[in-house]
């Protein structure tokens, strides 16, 4: 006989604000993890492939929860930052010979940089202006992409190498993996302890009413422009991850269509929950897997899908995204928990 | 001379871009002053009006008038049916919500289009290209001159129907003031369908225009956000700066690449320029005017 937790006793507020909040947790957390490092032994090199973009997409779907889920400053313009980093990173790694530990730094560094800029008018707009400034940025940000032909190879794009850490040569996916999953561990950690701060009780206070939060004495401009710099960093990280994966960076890869993806990976997750984000890169990276699977049955009734399986995906995802907004607005984690709610209750709802 | 002329000649065909960009900011406008929406989906009707409208000519052998009176009607019904399947569920939820509803619909609205239509540029049968009218040494195209005519047309019908139909008045109000709207027995769902159907109407009255003029493909897609800093510029809430935002865009757009177009490297085109520079008018507007020539500021209390 177990006796079963039916509901959540907090007597401190240490308590209230722990990482783990049950031992049971501790253990799911460690089988977790054992199971995330055994992957790439255990799967095909297709698998780590997905996995390796949903680690990467994970990273920097968490910068940007921390901008839209945590502070409600609304940005549709994720893709530009990751765009940055990416370019920042390679050219300092592979133009001009940077290690790639500075290279990556720096590439977060300077997606931060150019996220504060952006982030300057946030003082002054919202909502929907906010988010067509961000929006103006992403088309700016193509533009010069594709013109600085010197810097950034133009529409062609550039080429860079696999990196090195320390000596250590990182190119095999499953290195690769490894190096992701060692970020995207750092940053998910980070993410969780900005909630337990004074930072994250800010940035909730101005999500929530900026107005009040600023009787109360906060300070708008610094922090929105933090939370900002904090999100743009994560997605600086987060394309500098991407482009030594991939080798080839064009301005296409960090589209208006990238930002949006983003975007839905955090409305679908959940907004402002770490969990939520997790979740929703997850969902986002599966589901064109989920559609291929579906059209190989169908192929045989309609042999011209195969040529528009990418319009396929874009409209289910389009409609994934209005029934998720529809019928569960606070996405993936919020029914995960309705999930284990009921299991925990069981068979006694009341 | 010759510059000058070369300048008249810009200027005109900014009036033209202008007027399309005047369409679609008004749909952007009559949607937001009645249900505080921006909807992301605006360029995607268009593309549908283009498609419709195309198809019906040249598959279905219609003329050009009735086609085009059919598919207005189709923009009411789809606008109709968008507003009551999707945004009406979601009142009351936040702007990032609604904002990604319709970006939702962009994508389901291209997918479909894409797969039923397929990816070929598809063009209007010639109704009045290649007569030309001088004015003065200047040639205009005709279907210039007919657009601005039948543009303005709109424009007269859609003011009159805003300014002395029971119905338009109706949505002023509830523009103006939901409450009180409401307490006076106004139908706020009534004026949410009505206004959508509208917004529909003129993309589509926009996208046969472009379809008209450059062809019905994939490539108009861009036209719906490209017209943000029209409506940021004339202010949200103002019809009548959305038209004049249109045309101010649309002429400083083609103004700029006409002139400026040298300075990009020879073998990127000034399409990409002509891409990119209503983006930066509008981060110029947004850092100088953010609420626009006629649009209100926002009036915040705790």
């Amino acid at each position: 006989m177990t006796a079963k937790f039916c509901g959540d006793f907090k007597v401190s507020y240490q308590e209230t604000n722990k990482l783990l909040q049950r031992p049971l947790i501790k253990f799911w957390v460690s089988v977790l993890i054992i199971l995330i490092c055994l992957f790439p032994f255990m799967a095909s090199p297709y698998l780590v492939s997905i996995a390796l973009f949903i680690l990467i997409s994970t990273i920097g779907a968490l910068g940007l929860n921390v901008l839209i889920g945590l502070t409600g400053q609304i940005s549709i313009g994720h893709a530009a930052f990751m765009g940055i980093g990416a370019y920042t990173s390679v050219i300092l790694y592979t133009k001009l010979g940077f290690p790639f530990l500075i290279g990556i730094i720096c590439s977060g560094l300077m997606a931060a940089l150019l996220g504060m800029i952006v982030g300057i008018p946030s003082i002054r707009l919202k909502g929907f202006y906010l988010a067509i400034a961000t929006l103006a940025f992403q088309f700016v940000m193509e533009f010069v992409l594709i013109v600085w032909r010197n810097l950034t190879g133009g529409a062609d794009g550039l080429v860079t190498s696999p990196p090195s850490l320390f000596g250590f040569e990182i190119n095999t996916p499953i290195r690769y993996y490894f190096l992701c999953v060692a970020v995207a561990f750092l940053t998910t950690l980070f993410v969780l302890n900005i909630k337990r701060t004074n930072y994250g009780r800010i940035f909730m206070a101005i999500r929530d009413r900026d107005i009040a939060a600023e009787v109360l004495g906060i300070n708008l401009f610094k922090y929105k422009l933090l939370s900002f710099a904090i999100s743009s960093f994560y997605a600086g990280i987060a394309g500098s991850l991407f482009a030594h994966y991939v080798l080839l960076i064009t301005p296409e890869q960090f589209n208006i269509w990238i930002s949006v993806d983003y975007v839905a990976m955090i409305i679908i997750g959940g907004m402002g929950t770490a969990k939520g984000a997790i979740l929703g890169a997850i969902f986002i990276g599966l589901l064109p897997e989920f559609i291929k699977a579906l059209s190989v049955p169908l192929m045989h009734h309609f042999p011209h899908l195969v040529e528009n399986l990418i319009f396929l995906r874009e409209g289910i995802f389009g409609m994934i995204i209005i029934i998720f907004l529809i019928y569960e607005p606070e996405g993936i984690a919020k029914l995960w928990s309705r999930v284990r709610d009921f299991f925990k209750l069981w068979p006694y709802s009341y | 001379m010759e510059s000058l002329t070369n300048f008249f000649q810009l200027f005109l065909n900014g009036l033209l871009t202008g007027m399309i960009y005047s369409l679609i900011a008004l749909g952007f406008v009559v949607i937001y002053k009645s249900s505080k929406i921006i909807n992301f989906a605006q360029g995607h009707l268009l593309m549908v009006g283009s498609y419709l409208c195309v198809i019906l000519v040249k598959s279905f052998h219609l003329s050009f008038v009735s086609a085009l009176l059919l598919t207005f009607g189709f923009a009411i019904f789809l606008g109709l049916i968008i507003e009551r399947l999707i945004l009406r569920p979601l009142i009351g939820e936040p702007i990032l919500s609604v904002v990604m509803a319709t970006i939702g619909l962009a994508s389901v609205i291209k997918s479909a289009l894409m797969i039923i239509c397929g990816p070929e540029i598809r063009v209007f049968p010639p109704i009045l290209h290649g007569k030309i009218l001088r004015l003065g040494g200047l040639p205009i195209p005709y279907l210039t001159v007919y657009s601005f005519i039948g543009v303005g047309i709109f424009l007269l019908c859609f003011g009159a129907f805003y300014r002395y139909s029971r119905t338009g008045i109706a949505m002023r109000a509830l523009a103006d003031d939901q409450l009180a709207a409401q307490a006076s027995g106004v139908s706020v769902k009534k004026a949410y369908g009505i206004s959508w159907g509208i917004a529909a109407m003129v993309a589509f009255a926009g996208g046969i225009l472009i379809g008209n003029i450059s062809g019905v493909s994939s490539s108009l897609e861009p036209f719906g956000l490209k017209v943000f800093p029209a409506i940021i510029l004339g202010g949200l809430e103002s019809l009548m700066g959305a038209i004049l935002g249109g045309l101010i865009l649309g002429v400083l757009e083609t103004i700029t690449v006409g002139y400026l177009s040298f300075l990009m490297p020879v073998d990127v085109g000034s399409g990409v320029l002509r891409d990119v520079v209503p983006y930066i008018i509008l981060i110029f507007i947004l850092m100088v005017k953010p609420y626009g020539l006629f649009g209100l500021k926002d009036i915040e209390k705790v």
